[in-house]
């Protein structure tokens, strides 16, 4: 395995008091006073506090979608086999169709509702008259075309305003079609963010979906893999190699998936977490219900990937999957290597940083690390605070009005179902020293220093780009062309600028390979960045090699 | 000769893959299109996200969008609170001329009085130097992306024109195009000598050069002075004949209120002459708007353009053995199907199918009174979505299908090429360079789908001709 690329003799890096107070100023008095608590200097030593996951002030242009595209944009639009309508005026269901580069795998005579995009299409007179009529027709269309297994509703704004009421509308179609209906209170008004969604879609795949198949699948060991979303082809990258170590993946979360993957889903042995921010909630309540632990993996980066396919060896005390996975590392790390030294002359001690996503925003910063890069500066887009800080403030939550409008599911033990044997395992490995429902979050990975700003706006990146003059921002197509109008190159961490895998090891040399790419061409020195303009802040870098 | 056309209607009641968009993306576009203004949705924060997102891609710009964020609590009680901030944020960071306010599915179903709010704000804010603030309605359950950006431009009017002294100019309202197309636009009025002003004029501020340093607010776009002046222009030239008409069939409460287009009302208001042609796609098309230009600035057409719809006929000759008893099927909005189909005919192309989600019930009569030479009967679908669009094509042998990337699908699943014109355009780079206009932009669709007809035939040929 290859030694942690980070440097022993890492330099400091510069203090950016100075910059939060230059971005403060330029807001009103009570905005600088909220904003200021969502930008924070990091210390891993003094466990700063990140206000997070709060709204987003009208009038500051932000990344954050709305709860409907984390329900059906995010969480359910990757599935390829259940028929998603969108109960609502026109544009919602357009703008998410297909947008999300989720990649899937049909097979030849598999289902596919991906490409469709169903709507509802409400007008004025189902707004002022009602659309229940209209939604059971569109249903009733969608199982004549396609006889699926499943439909799901997803309502729109104006739905709960004019009191439709999706989930009864969803119970008679189930009975007149005899398949699985269920609808998504996800109007785009609720939560702050997308991640009000992503919890909408949870509870509802998790009360309506999950535990519909008791069937025992094959093989020596099952898992779930969730909150991949196989943009790129991510999930195609990892399947592999859980099929080398002879592991049965029943159900990703929700990355080249299937609805009947979802119904036996709580039939495995282990959940493993990717996106902890989109998908916690299943893996907390199957843990409860069916006694299934769960654990945070990571298969961003290749030393990630290595620690967390040994962690899952370690899991399942398999000596043989042991040996296997050191082999995976073994064969996949000669490789790794040898494109990082291609790489290192270009990438080395250069600056990134990144913005986007619940987890992305962390995890990608392993990569960096890999390549010699550091990440000054970075941010969630709709994360909450565990996912900065670690799980170990959740007990301390504030709960405010928009989370409270967002339905706990009241879960318990299903005495027929729940795993006793996982639990005892689970004890069994606590006691020795083995981690569950972990999650540290990004910040105690992160340096001294470094600037932790969520829901960053675009004023705030602007003045952060003329403080850390980085080689490179990550975030998505919304900010690309902002950014790149400074002279720096945006990455799309969502999309992954139409590349991709860059999950596991082969997904690590890909990344490398374009990221060398894009702080090495030369467009950029015909851009003026705008600290061409104005002096270097000399002092400020003086002991730092970049 | 009149040619036998057929009007179809959706069977299905669900729109299954929509050649549409919603309202308040059109009204963001338009309102870039005027001198530093800032657009505000109000609505949630996912419809400025979602628009900007999509309108982005297609023009790989900036593409900066206010919300007022609406939450859960501002949906039942109301978005005045949430309105006020956004605007107070919006000039306080940007410091705009003027703010453009488009509503939502959201906020006109709860009834938000947006006169109300922007007077009571400016009635608090009387101390300050505001600047212009004026909205348009745009809810998504009526009309398309094409009626909310119309109703935006006519919005734009009404709430600013004032008649004062009378000036030296015509008022273009130019429709729904592309950047490229406006800049031609703009070359072809200073070519005629004539003073202009173009509502709206998007043509840099979606399509900057690159900076040497950030703009908070792109340069371009119409002034503000331009705006109130349009009451005082001596005519106006609107291009369409659809605009914003889509926007009343969607309704049912004041159906019988007239939609008026931006140069309608400045006709009806302050006699300021209206001349509406189409878009001029096409060289009958486009002789109109060049007769129009000729008669407005007293001069005859430039050489410049005498060469290049002589230059465009030739090809029509040249081509016509490509072209010639040629299957079409186009789509988009009904203003683009319209300018597509006279060009396509003069071409000796049959449209075989012409689908819109637009729902003004205006191309059947406008195509049907036009003087068409088609071999094969025409299909016109109005409120229709891809899949209507794909379960007609299946039997109609079409040769090829012009329109945006949403039926790049179909185009595929017919094995037919797709020439691609209008909005969106996201899998194909320079969508906001594609020229449609006039005789130089019909001469290079006319081109394009001439090659795309020869591609096919070269990759299609057993033999692999390099001599065509």
């Amino acid at each position: 395995m290859a030694k942690k690329t980070t440097k022993t003799s890492s330099p400091v890096l510069p203090d950016p008091t100075e910059i939060i107070e230059e971005i403060l100023a330029k807001y009103p008095n009570k905005v600088a006073k909220k904003r200021s608590k969502s930008i924070v200097i990091n210390d891993p030593e003094e466990k700063s506090e990140v206000q997070a996951n709060v709204r987003t002030i009208p009038g500051i242009i932000t990344q954050r979608g709305c709860c409907y595209a984390g329900c059906k944009g995010v969480v359910l639009g990757p599935t390829r086999d259940i028929v998603n309508i969108t109960h609502g005026p026109i544009g919602c269901g357009f703008y998410s169709w297909l947008t999300r580069r989720n990649q899937t795998d049909p097979g030849p005579e598999g289902e596919n509702y991906m490409p469709y995009c169903f709507s509802t299409d409400m007008q004025d007179s189902n707004i002022v008259f009602g659309g229940e009529k209209k939604l059971a027709q569109a249903i009733r269309e969608a199982y004549q075309i396609f006889n699926p297994h499943a439909i799901a509703i997803f309502s729109t704004c104006p739905i709960g305003l004019i009191g439709d009421d999706v989930h009864s509308v969803a119970k008679e179609m189930k009975a007149e079609l005899g398949i699985n209906v269920f609808g998504f209170s996800c109007e785009g008004y609720k939560g702050v963010s997308q991640s009000a969604g992503h919890h909408i879609a949870n509870n509802k795949i998790f009360s309506n979906v999950v535990g519909l198949d008791d069937t025992i699948r094959d093989g020596k060991y099952r898992v779930n893999l969730l909150g991949e979303y196989n943009i790129g082809g991510d999930a195609f990258v990892l399947e592999k190699y859980f099929e080398e170590l002879g592991i049965n993946l029943v159900a990703t979360y929700s990355g080249n998936s299937s609805i009947h993957d979802f119904e036996n889903s709580h039939t495995v042995d282990l959940n493993m977490v990717m996106c902890h921010r989109s998908i916690n909630y299943i893996a907390e309540m199957m843990e409860i219900k069916y006694g299934v632990p769960w654990f945070k993996v990571n298969f961003i980066g290749a030393e990630a990937t290595a620690k967390s396919l040994r962690k899952i060896a370690e899991y399942f005390e398999d000596e043989e999957m042991k040996a296997k996975v050191e082999e995976i590392i073994a064969r996949e790390m000669l490789e790794v290597e040898k494109a990082l030294k291609e790489v290192k002359p270009k990438t080395e001690g250069k600056l990134a940083m990144m913005f986007v996503g619940g987890s992305r925003a962390h995890h990608y910063q392993e990569l960096f690390t890999e390549m010699g890069m550091e990440t000054v500066s970075a941010g969630y887009e709709f994360a909450h605070r565990d996912d900065y800080e670690g799980r170990h403030v959740l007990p301390n939550l504030k709960v405010d009005a928009d989370s409270r409008n967002i339905e706990e599911l009241d879960v318990q033990k299903d005495e027929a179902k729940y795993r006793q044997e996982l639990a005892d395992k689970k004890a069994g490995l606590v006691e020795k020293g083995y981690t569950f429902s972990d999650y540290d979050g990004m910040m105690p990975e992160m340096k001294k220093n470094a600037l932790v700003i969520d829901d960053i706006s675009h004023w705030e990146a602007e003045k952060i780009i003329e403080f850390y003059k980085p080689a490179i921002f990550c975030a998505g197509i919304k900010e690309k062309y902002v950014i790149q109008k400074y002279g720096v190159p945006l990455k799309q961490l969502h999309s992954y600028d139409y590349g991709g895998p860059y999950a596991g090891f082969k997904g690590a040399i890909n990344f490398y390979n374009e990221i060398s790419r894009m702080v090495s061409a030369t467009i950029w020195s015909k851009l003026k960045a705008p600290w061409k303009n104005e002096p270097v802040l000399v002092g400020k870098f003086a002991d730092a090699p970049y | 000769m009149l040619r036998n056309i057929e009007h179809k209607k959706s069977e299905y009641t669900a729109t299954r893959n929509a050649c549409k968009l919603c309202s308040p993306l059109g009204a963001s576009l338009a309102y870039k299109g005027i001198k530093a203004c800032v657009p505000i949705i109000h609505g949630s924060q996912g419809c400025a996200t979602y628009i900007r997102r999509y309108l982005i891609s297609h023009y790989r710009e900036p593409f900066d969008i206010a919300s007022s964020s609406f939450s859960e609590e501002a949906a039942v009680f109301g978005g005045q609170k949430n309105l006020n901030i956004a605007i107070s944020n919006i000039i306080e960071q940007y410091k705009p001329e003027i703010i453009g306010i488009c509503t939502t599915c959201l906020s006109e179903t709860i009834g938000e009085d947006l006169n109300m709010i922007i007077s009571d704000y400016k009635a608090k804010h009387a101390s300050e130097d505001l600047p212009e603030i004026v909205h348009s309605s745009t809810p998504s359950y009526q009309g398309t992306h094409a009626d909310g950006f119309h109703e935006t431009v006519k919005s734009l009017v009404a709430g600013l024109a004032k008649k004062t002294e009378p000036v030296d100019r015509i008022n273009l309202f130019s429709g729904f195009v592309s950047p490229a197309d406006l800049r031609h636009l703009k070359e072809i009025m200073a070519d005629f000598s004539l003073n202009f002003s173009m509502i709206p004029d998007y043509s840099e501020s979606v399509d900057n050069p690159n900076w040497s340093e950030y703009k908070r607010i792109p340069d371009g776009g119409t002034p503000v002075s331009e705006v109130i002046e349009s009451a005082n222009a001596y005519a106006s030239v609107e291009l369409g004949y659809v605009f914003n008409k889509g926007y009343k069939a969607g309704r049912i409460k004041n159906k019988s209120q007239e939609v008026q287009t931006a140069g309608e009302y400045l006709e009806s208001k302050f006699n300021v002459i209206n001349h509406q042609t189409g878009l001029p796609i096409g060289i009958k098309e486009t002789d109109k708007f060049f007769d129009i230009l000729e008669k407005l600035s007293g001069n005859p057409m430039p050489g410049k353009y005498e060469k290049e719809r002589g230059r465009l006929i030739d090809a029509y000759v040249d081509g016509h053995k490509i072209m010639f008893g040629k299957k079409a099927i186009i789509y988009g909005e009904e203003d683009l199907v319209i300018g597509l189909s006279k060009f396509l005919a003069e071409t000796g192309i049959d449209v075989v199918l012409a689908v819109t989600g637009g729902n003004s019930g205006k191309i059947k009569p406008i195509l049907a009174n036009s003087n068409q030479n088609g071999q094969e009967p025409m299909t016109i679908g109005d409120d229709m979505d891809f899949e209507d669009l794909a379960d007609i094509a299946k039997d109609l042998g079409a040769n090829i299908m012009i329109g945006n990337s949403k039926g790049y699908y179909i185009a595929r699943e017919l094995k037919i090429p797709l020439v691609r014109v209008g909005f969106p355009v996201h899998d194909r780079f320079g969508a906001q360079r594609i020229h449609h206009l006039s005789y130089r932009g019909t001469q290079e669709l006319f081109d394009r789908i001439a090659n795309a007809l020869m591609e096919y035939k070269q990759e299609n040929s057993a033999v692999g001709y390099k001599y065509l």
